[in-house]
């Protein structure tokens, strides 16, 4: 019976494994081969150097990233305080309207990110839904609400919002009730109740729901263009930009392997901690 | 420990809330669609649909959603079938490198998928593929074929392998097994992992850009549109996106529902 399991399991991990070892893992190696390549070269067919990492100290792409990992953090921080009474109304306090909620917020990441964020800036811009229907009805207008850097933090919380609240809701839901029961009764406040009960029961959804979060916010573009116009240069646009324009393929995989190296020691580290089994309901 | 009515009415006007938030730019996509002016402003003096008629007739338009249904309806049948096998490897079965495997289904997800398109530009120029639409196929099954494999997962973490032992020990072999119990019970599974992965392909923006070479999808199409050059045919051509990911939603929703309608029919 092991053994069959254990056949079947090597058999039943083989397309999805050949798929994500030719199409994810070898990119990946072909990338970190690049970065060592000299300067401007289109091939790999070179002698190593490291000078792509040199040009990214000396031309100050620092800059970019800090920008890219600060509005990373601030996007998280603002999604975990703001899906969190939600989450925990899905897990513990609506009925009916979870399924309503869930329903509705998984609709929203069917429609193009890029629809969504020039929805935003209809909305927001100059003469848009926000700022024209003011001004009709006789308040002053004013410049309107783009490119700046709170607008693109705004606009990551919004597209990544279903990405902390449902692995927040899954969280909670692994919070047993009798155990905030006990707590209350014997004594504890509701912020007692917050910080030494339901914060650490519900820690894998916390783990996943900002991992996840700050993963994705960190490599983003599509705001910082659309709703950023120039206001910061973020680094997934400078892997682009180098790419693209700068023809320095080089430079490209290097900032690339940079922005990977810092997500994927996040990413690596926060996954080992959480049992992934008990995460998607599985009994141990 | 029940919360009180005010805090069961705060939660609910919050959630409410939330809901408005997340759909008012769509909203504002739709009353830009059916504004007859060619530069935009709010409030919008006049309506018209003729914008929707130029998108239908473009060939243009009709080239793009011609590529990202090819795309979307490929990505959809392949992440089926390797989200179903997937899904057993991950859930189901124990086996040496499991945990491994978990790890490595989780991080694709996890990737920027932007940076994840441009290395895969690189690899495909490596090994001298030209990008078209069939590389951005490869390009969406990586990120989208792992999230089939998780939907999939958390319907095969809820059944119990009693029943496939119980077949097997009727004498089942391992294939009948899979046809006659694995299949039928993780099917509703594999039909909501091929909902997603249908909408997320034809959704799917930061794949696309680097690896279609010179096809373009719709939401590509949009963004270059969006960034330079603006077109009144934007939001239109947007609301026709989100309508077409609608109206497929509602069949996938409702169908369940009528088969089960008719099939109650006709046995009785």
């Amino acid at each position: 019976m092991d053994r069959l399991n254990a056949r079947l399991g090597y058999l039943t991990a083989l397309p999805i494994t050949a798929l994500l070892l030719l199409s994810f893992v070898a990119p990946l190696v072909v990338v970190a081969a690049f970065s060592i390549m000299p300067q401007k070269v289109f091939s790999l067919a070179h002698l190593p150097d490291f000078s792509a990492y040199g040009e990214i100290l000396r031309q100050g792409y620092w800059r970019s990233l800090i920008w890219s990992l600060g509005m990373a953090i601030a996007a998280t921080a603002i999604l975990f305080v703001i899906s969190w009474p939600l989450a925990f109304a899905m897990a513990k306090v609506y009925r009916r309207f979870t399924l309503v909620l869930t329903v509705g917020v998984v609709m929203t990441l069917f429609v193009s990110e890029n629809i969504r964020l020039f929805g935003w800036v209809l909305t927001l811009m100059k003469g848009g839904l926000i700022e024209g229907y003011l001004r009709s009805w006789g308040f002053a207008g004013f410049d309107g609400l783009l490119y700046n850097v709170p607008v693109i933090v705004f606009g990551l919380v919004y597209v990544y919002f279903p990405f902390m609240l449902f692995p927040l809701a899954q969280g909670i839901a692994m919070v047993p009730d009798d155990a905030r029961e006990a707590a209350v009764d014997l004594g504890a406040s509701r912020w007692q109740l917050l910080r030494e009960v339901e914060l650490p029961l519900a820690a894998p959804g916390i783990v996943i729901g900002c991992l996840l979060c700050f993963v994705l916010s960190a490599g983003a573009i599509a705001e910082s263009k659309l709703l950023g116009g120039q206001a910061v240069i973020v680094m997934g646009d400078e892997v682009e930009t180098a790419f693209t324009y700068g023809q320095n393929w080089p430079l490209g995989a290097a900032l690339a392997m940079v922005l990977i190296a810092i997500i994927g020691a996040v990413a690596l580290f926060s996954v080992s901690r959480v049992d992934l089994d008990a995460m998607f309901g599985g009994r141990k | 420990m029940k919360p009180t009515a005010v805090t069961r009415a705060l939660l609910l006007g919050y959630g409410i809330l939330v809901l408005a938030i997340l759909y008012l730019p769509i909203v504002a996509v739709g009353f830009a669609s059916v504004s007859k002016a060619r530069y935009l402003t709010f409030p919008i003096r006049r309506y018209a649909f003729d914008w929707y008629g130029e998108a239908i007739a473009s060939p243009t338009v009709s080239d793009l959603l011609a590529t990202s249904l090819r795309v979307a309806a490929i990505v959809t049948v392949i992440s089926m079938v390797a989200g179903f096998f997937g899904a057993l490897a991950y859930a189901r079965y124990q086996w040496r490198y499991r945990r491994l495997f978990q790890k490595l289904i989780l991080l694709p997800i996890f990737f920027p998928q932007t940076v994840l398109g441009l290395a895969l530009l690189i690899w495909f120029n490596a090994i001298g593929v030209t990008p078209t639409w069939k590389t951005a196929v490869i390009a969406h099954l990586v990120w989208i074929g792992p999230i089939a494999t998780l939907v999939i997962a958390i319907r095969a973490y809820s059944f119990d392998p009693a029943l496939e032992e119980a077949a097997r020990d009727m004498g089942c072999t391992t294939w009948s097994v899979m046809r006659e119990v694995t299949i039928p019970l993780l099917m509703p599974g594999v039909i909501s992992a091929g909902l997603f992965a249908f909408l997320l392909s034809w959704g799917n923006f930061p794949l696309s850009l680097f690896t279609t070479g010179a096809d373009s999808t719709l939401p590509e199409w949009l963004y270059a549109k969006m960034v330079s050059g603006y077109s009144p045919l934007v939001p239109t051509v947007g609301m026709l996106s989100v309508a077409a990911s609608a109206l497929l939603l509602a069949i996938g929703l409702t169908l369940p529902a009528l088969l089960r309608l008719l099939r109650g029919q006709t046995t009785d």
